[in-house]
């Protein structure tokens, strides 16, 4: 959708937009769910996720989160088959955060919190009462869609520049351990809208380049340099300025994608693509090749292919409902694989997987992207 | 490719693809095509091998120059989508042997945000005598899919062999497909067609490829030359010996299986030669170890090919001429109470070992009624007894069921899953 770059984004997302209340104090004690009654108060603790009323009017529904735990939390609404009506991620213990989301279909969605920020999260039904009929004109239903993935992207861009902002400090304060463990959470972000990132020919380089990628007199700059300082070579002289140049290029990066439009076919594309990367850079453990945190990286990717899809959900849902329960079952079949490699918050490192395990994620991988690879016709119908 | 009807006219080729073709229960359709071989009449002649018949084509079709051989795993637990799976390969192998691609307007005429539905490198490719043979392996009946009570008894889990060196990942597979064509674009692309058909369902556990046929099927064809030098096969079942097929080959209801009957048992190993030793072994010695000549391949004590071996002849001072643990005798019928096999091996040459040698070799695919009593006992004495067993090495292994023929309804897999 064209975004444009005088629209704020709250008005434009219209979704999911963050308004970030800073520790808001707010004391509506809202029972109804319908926008205008004050929002839907959301206690969200380590193992709990308590949602005030289950039910609300189709409209505009506000959700206030207070993160009562003692992990980073996330929030979502789900409609059906995961596609995400709205989400607030990065919530930190004791926070209030708000979360304004339109929803114009009545309908069965669900609502999740994610302690830890991973996972299926801690699910509850919830139901939206009246609003409109459904959409069926085309190309409304891709306006729909490219909505709704932007959304997507802006969620994950806002959460990118947040932590890209925490890793440079960690580095620039030479505190190589605490930066080594925000280095993969940070690059989650990244990898989710790599797609979105590879828009910008200049900048994908400059933050996400391998050390066996570059070209000749090309210089070594981004994530992956500070991986290999923070992993092998320990800080250099130079480390605090290849961060600083990082910190600009992602806050260059997220300034460029508010202004980005994307078609449903571009989409489509990215959901495959994602899978590709997985294939050709995760799969052989050369993404992350001294930090060994390929498997973040994996899930990111399978993450951003999976938002992509789900935004696309309700036209595939009617053109061609075979691919979707095929991509349904064999997203879950990727998912169950990487559920099994889980440590904690994050993952095994990728050289203590076995020769079979990564066989194991090939198999799965392939037979997630040959469906995947016809999503794109179907949209382009 | 050329869709069915156009540019071949159909008739019936005698001397050019051989007898075998019709005994193979194909009709050959021949026409004039692009000849990549650069070789004989008989290769640049394009025709094609009926896909269907009272046996599957590959087996005693005559070997074709090229193999691509895949055996794959089954990856999914859902019966019905192996099941719809063989559907969908034997429709896209009833069209690619016949010369088409594996859907109407696969390679460039689908719509442009699609990916093609055939990959495409084998557009303007005659069929060039495709065979698409399918297996199953022992895996296949442990019980994911009920298949228990229908495995054959004579599908052996195969004993591990003495020398045997095999590397899990080339042995073994729930299917395989054999692709045989005398261009090796056209068995590639039919093998990677299939692998791609089967995503989710299937995956590719190991293949290889194979050159330069190294036994031949039918009296039509001169015995090949395989990586010693030597030929090859000269004693192999051919299509002609029809009573050696029907007690050798093909399986028969009262063999056990019903859903077997007019099927056979193919044993498939990949043999690393150490040619570079062999290469250093005198003439001489080389052809004691085989038990024939190198130059017209007669039998030692004899003068032809063709003349029936003599495993007493003796020599001067009365010396056998064939020596006790000679490649010849050990595999010879006479030495193994008149078993016989049918073989259609192939060459390979897999790029290099990396310790200065070439990682060549003999993957041997040989097709017999029942395994436990003509392959296995055969390679017992070779692998105990033969001289040969100094120059070679068994690095993989496979075994599977070859189910019969298919009628132009009929799908891989009808009669296992009936």
């Amino acid at each position: 959708m064209p975004l444009s770059p005088r629209t704020p984004l709250a008005v434009l997302a219209g979704v999911g937009a963050l308004v970030a209340l800073s520790a808001c104090d707010s004391t509506d004690s809202a029972s109804s769910g319908s926008g205008a009654a004050g929002p839907i108060k959301v206690e969200a603790s380590d193992s709990t996720c308590a949602v005030a009323v289950n039910t609300a009017n189709a409209g505009n529904v506000t959700f206030e989160i207070t993160n009562k735990g003692t992990k980073v939390t996330e929030f979502y609404l789900y409609a059906e088959g995961d596609r995400i009506m709205g989400e607030v991620e990065n919530i930190a213990p004791g926070l209030n955060r708000r979360l304004i989301v339109e929803v114009p279909e009545a309908g069965k969605y669900q609502t999740a919190c994610k302690p830890g920020m991973v996972g299926n999260g801690i699910r509850g039904d919830f139901t939206i009462t009246g609003g409109a009929q459904k959409q069926t004109d085309t190309n409304a239903q891709k306006a729909e869609a490219t909505k709704s993935y932007a959304t997507y992207v802006a969620n994950n861009t806002a959460a990118l520049e947040t932590e890209t902002q925490k890793f440079v400090d960690l580095v620039k304060a030479g505190k190589v351990d605490e930066a080594k463990a925000e280095y993969a959470t940070t690059r989650v972000y990244y990898e989710r809208i790599e797609p979105v990132a590879e828009k910008f020919g200049d900048l994908d380089p400059l933050i996400d380049v391998r050390e066996a990628d570059l070209e000749s007199g090309q210089q070594f700059t981004g994530f992956h340099r500070l991986e290999k300082d923070l992993w092998v070579t320990g800080l250099q002289p130079d480390s605090p300025q290849v961060a600083d140049k990082l910190l600009t290029d992602v806050k260059d990066l997220v300034t460029k994608t508010k202004t980005l439009q994307l078609s449903a076919l571009d989409l489509a594309n990215g959901a495959k693509g994602l899978l590709d990367e997985v294939a050709t850079g995760k799969i052989t453990g050369e993404e992350e090749t001294f930090s060994h945190t390929d498997l973040w990286d994996f899930q990111a990717n399978v993450d951003g292919s999976k938002g992509a899809i789900a935004s696309l959900r309700p036209i595939l849902q009617e053109r061609d409902p075979a691919l979707v329960s095929t991509l349904d079952k064999q997203f879950a079949n990727v998912q169950s694989l990487l559920d099994k490699t889980r440590v904690g918050d994050g993952f095994k490192y990728y050289n203590q997987l076995s020769q079979d395990e990564i066989k194991a994620f090939a198999s799965a991988v392939d037979a997630l992207s040959e469906p995947l690879s016809k999503v794109a016709e179907v949209v382009s119908k | 490719m050329n869709e069915e009807g156009t540019r071949v006219s159909r008739r019936k080729l005698f001397g050019l693809a051989g007898a075998g073709v019709a005994l193979a229960g194909a009709g050959a359709a021949a026409g004039v095509g692009i000849d990549r071989m650069g070789g004989s009449t008989a290769q640049a002649a394009v025709t094609t091998v009926d896909f269907h018949g009272e046996h599957q084509a590959g087996i005693v079709t005559p070997t074709q120059q090229n193999l691509h051989f895949a055996a794959f795993d089954v990856t999914t637990t859902d019966v019905g989508e192996l099941r719809q799976l063989l559907r969908t390969w034997t429709s896209a192998a009833r069209r690619m042997t016949a010369g088409q691609e594996v859907v109407p307007n696969g390679a460039v005429g689908g719509a442009a945000e699609a990916p093609p539905g055939d990959t495409g490198e084998a557009l303007d490719l005659p069929a060039s005598d495709l065979t698409l043979t399918i297996g199953f392996g022992p895996s296949l009946f442990d019980g994911r899919f009920g298949l228990a009570a229908k495995r054959p008894a004579q599908l052996i889990d195969l004993p591990l062999f003495p020398k045997d060196k095999l590397d899990p990942a080339r042995t073994g597979g729930d299917l395989c497909i054999q692709a045989c064509a005398n261009d090796p674009q056209v068995a590639v692309h039919a093998v990677r067609n299939l692998a791609r058909l089967g995503f989710g369902v299937t995956e590719v556990r190991w293949s290889q490829l194979g050159f330069g046929r190294s036994s031949s099927t039918s009296r039509e064809q001169a015995t090949p030359r395989n990586l010693f030098g030597f030929k090859d096969g000269t004693n192999n079942i051919k299509s002609e010996d029809t009573d050696f097929l029907r007690d050798e080959v093909w399986a028969v209801a009262g063999d056990g299986q019903t859903w077997m009957a007019g099927g056979s048992y193919l044993v498939a190993r990949r043999i690393r030669m150490h040619i570079e030793t062999w290469d250093r072994e005198p003439l001489e010695g080389q052809e004691q170890i085989v038990g024939r000549t190198k130059g017209s391949g007669a039998p030692l004590g004899q003068t032809a090919e063709f003349d029936e071996v003599d495993l007493g002849v003796r020599g001067e001072g009365g010396v056998p001429l064939i020596a006790d643990d000679a490649h010849i005798r050990l595999a010879s019928h006479q030495t193994l109470n008149g078993t016989r096999i049918l073989r259609r091996g192939y060459n390979f040459v897999d790029g290099s070992d990396g310790v200065g040698h070439l990682e060549a070799g003999l993957f041997f695919l040989a097709f017999n009624r029942d395994t436990r009593k003509q392959y296995v006992p055969m390679q017992q004495a070779l692998s105990s007894k033969d001289a040969m067993m100094e120059y070679v090495q068994h690095t993989g292994s496979a075994h599977f069921a070859v189910p019969p023929g298919l009628t132009p309804t009929s799908n891989w897999g009808d009669g296992l899953f009936a």
